[in-house]
């Protein structure tokens, strides 16, 4: 889905080093950029050697792409770090797996802070997109390469293996021709009948340096005020919310619709940016609702950017499965179930 | 009016180089930009500079430029030529950059045949970060991070990264040569522009490595830097053509499709 989407969305480059779970992608980009006349899919000698493979087709201006999962995405942030300072566009996706170190293949969400808190060296941040169906993988991919080339910025689709496997039926974008691409005045293709360009980093300069972040940082208050998605579901009368993302969200919305069956108010609220996170659907949401209940496959790190957006104005608890464990809406729901009633208990004492 | 004779070269900017006296770069930096003027092809370049004292050649060259990461000049270029594969496509390195770091990606871009033209700039040490040992230092050789000299037994022996490429199958022509004489200068802009030749005929992977005195980090004076790559570095990197297979190249009977 993800994969389709993207040659629609005009990726005409894609290079991918084999890892688990995320292998699928790149053979369907191998078969698909050979169908293509322009259309380049390469297999790197290593992660680093294909996210800067991708830097190099950005740079000369196509829509790149590579994937991975998070052992391979440790190596490729110094590719990310190099995208984010030379505002070079490209699309990363990041199916997560079981970790650190080498963890397992298993569904995670472990990655959330190095996606999120830019993961390389450097005052920067990725945009984060976190698909929850198969429909959203491909909706979110042709936009994740629309955002790429508007703000200049790399972006990270994050899913898990669970996502990557999942069959749904998908209506798919309709492909862009060439003609229907963004125009870009700043790629590098030979400087035939302009001044010659410069694509670089290195900043010697204190000040300019400093003012160069001071840009990223601007572009990026930018983006938090303009890229805010989220989703929610039956939060209207909602007494207690679940925060969750990705395959934890579907978790959840399984497991809130079996205690909505016994009558608790339960609802979802499902940041589609992970970065920007949706503050304001956070801060709208506390207006009415005193208790949140965050819950990640991993040992708590989305809940941290729950706690700024609230707050304090809300009671913010946390559930999480770490190391490759998806947890069934049964075991959900009894969370749920028994935050919901303590919680009546103690307004009734 | 007299004909001038020798003059600055289009493609090399008005502009005061930053290198040490007696380093090699400014050399080379004029001898591509030479080459570009006379191939024509300066408004069909993409360089690629690296991590290390090079990397501010865009401030020299008329071209247009973009900085790779540290030794991830190949892959860059892989990217870039892969997508535009009418240009002419060169990264620049230095020795830490393609025999240490850089490493897979260049024996990896030799061995797909990336159309591209890689020029190695081999000054045994590690010149931007203060003279520490690189891959190419000479056993015994003193560095701030071999002091007493290169132990074999202890920190490897000087890489013959040039041999390596020649192995790989993808790659048509490598020659070492230097710019510690007035010869060798002749010389290397000769293999240089073979190098650049070669891709606009799109025969495949070109490789340049050029001898190059740093007479900071040596410790010497620029002349005496000059006889030490005469008296001693070419004894361990002798200048030579490693590789020519131009001349019966897969690529060049289909004629040249990426000029």
């Amino acid at each position: 889905m993800i994969a389709e989407s993207a040659v629609r969305a005009g990726c005409r480059f894609y290079a991918g080093y084999p890892i688990t779970p995320q292998n699928e992608l790149a053979e369907y980009m191998a078969s698909a950029m050979a169908a293509l006349d322009d259309g380049t899919f390469i297999q790197g000698e290593s992660e680093i050697a294909s996210i800067n493979m991708v830097i190099g087709a950005s740079i000369a201006g196509a829509r790149a792409m590579t994937s991975s999962s998070s052992p391979g995405l440790s190596l490729k942030q110094e590719g990310l770090s190099f995208l984010a300072a030379q505002e070079l566009p490209a699309v990363v996706v990041n199916s997560m797996r079981g970790g650190p170190g080498m963890g397992n293949i298993a569904p995670s969400q472990g990655d959330y802070f190095q996606s999120t808190r830019g993961g390389g060296h450097g005052d920067y941040r990725c945009i984060v997109l976190a698909p929850a169906s198969g429909q959203e993988m491909a909706d979110l991919t042709r936009r994740s390469f629309e955002y790429a080339d508007h703000y200049r910025s790399p972006v990270i689709m994050l899913i898990d293996g669970m996502m990557g496997q999942m069959m749904e039926p998908v209506l798919l974008p309709e492909p862009l021709a060439a003609a229907d691409l963004p125009k870009k005045n700043w790629i590098l293709d030979g400087a035939a009948g302009r001044p010659c360009r410069t694509v670089k980093s290195l900043i010697l300069d204190t000040a300019k340096e400093e003012e160069h972040n001071w840009k990223l940082f601007r572009k990026y208050e930018n983006i938090s005020k303009e890229l805010q998605m989220a989703e929610t579901y039956r939060t209207d009368d909602a007494r207690l919310v679940v925060v969750a993302y990705g395959t934890a969200a579907r978790v959840a919305k399984g497991a809130i619709k079996r205690v909505r069956e016994i009558g608790l108010k339960v609802g979802l609220l499902r940041p589609v940016t992970l970065w920007p996170f949706p503050r304001r659907a956070l801060e709208d949401a506390s207006r009415f609702v005193k208790e949140f209940l965050v819950y990640e496959m991993n040992t708590g790190q989305m809940v941290e950017d729950v706690q700024l957006s609230l707050k304090h104005r809300s009671e913010v608890h946390f559930y999480g499965r770490p190391g490759g464990v998806v947890p069934t809406p049964d075991e959900i729901a009894k969370v749920i179930t028994s935050l919901y009633y303590r919680r009546r208990l103690e307004e009734e004492a | 009016m007299a004909k001038p004779v020798f003059q600055r070269p289009r493609y090399l900017l008005n502009a005061p180089f930053h290198y040490c006296p007696g380093c090699g770069h400014s050399i080379i930096h004029r001898l591509i930009a030479e080459i570009i003027e006379e191939l024509e092809i300066g408004d069909i370049t993409i360089g690629v500079p690296p991590a290390g004292c090079a990397v501010l050649a865009y401030d020299y060259l008329d071209i247009d430029m973009a900085e790779a990461a540290h030794g991830r000049g190949p892959a860059l270029c892989t990217g870039i030529k892969r997508v535009l594969p009418d240009r002419i496509v060169f990264s620049y390195q230095g020795d830490g950059d393609i025999a240490a770091i850089g490493t897979a990606e260049t024996i990896h871009a030799a061995n797909r045949g990336e159309n591209i033209t890689v020029v190695f700039v081999n000054n045994s040490c590690y010149g931007m970060t203060g003279g520490q040992m690189a891959p190419t230092t000479l056993i015994g050789q003193e560095t701030t991070t071999t002091p007493g000299g290169r132990i074999a037994e202890r920190d490897g022996s000087p890489i013959d990264l040039s041999e390596m490429v020649a192995i790989a199958k993808g790659s048509v022509y490598i020659e070492r040569t230097s710019v510690h004489s007035v010869k060798h200068i002749v010389r290397t802009k000769k293999a240089l522009t073979k190098a650049f030749r070669n891709q606009m005929e799109g025969l495949g992977f070109s490789l340049v490595e050029i001898l190059s005195p740093c007479p900071t980090n040596w410790k010497l004076s620029p002349l005496d830097s000059c006889e030490r790559i005469e008296k001693e570095i070419m004894k361990v990197f002798p200048l030579k053509v490693i590789k020519d297979e131009t001349g019966t190249s897969r690529r060049q009977q289909g004629g040249s499709r990426h000029l």
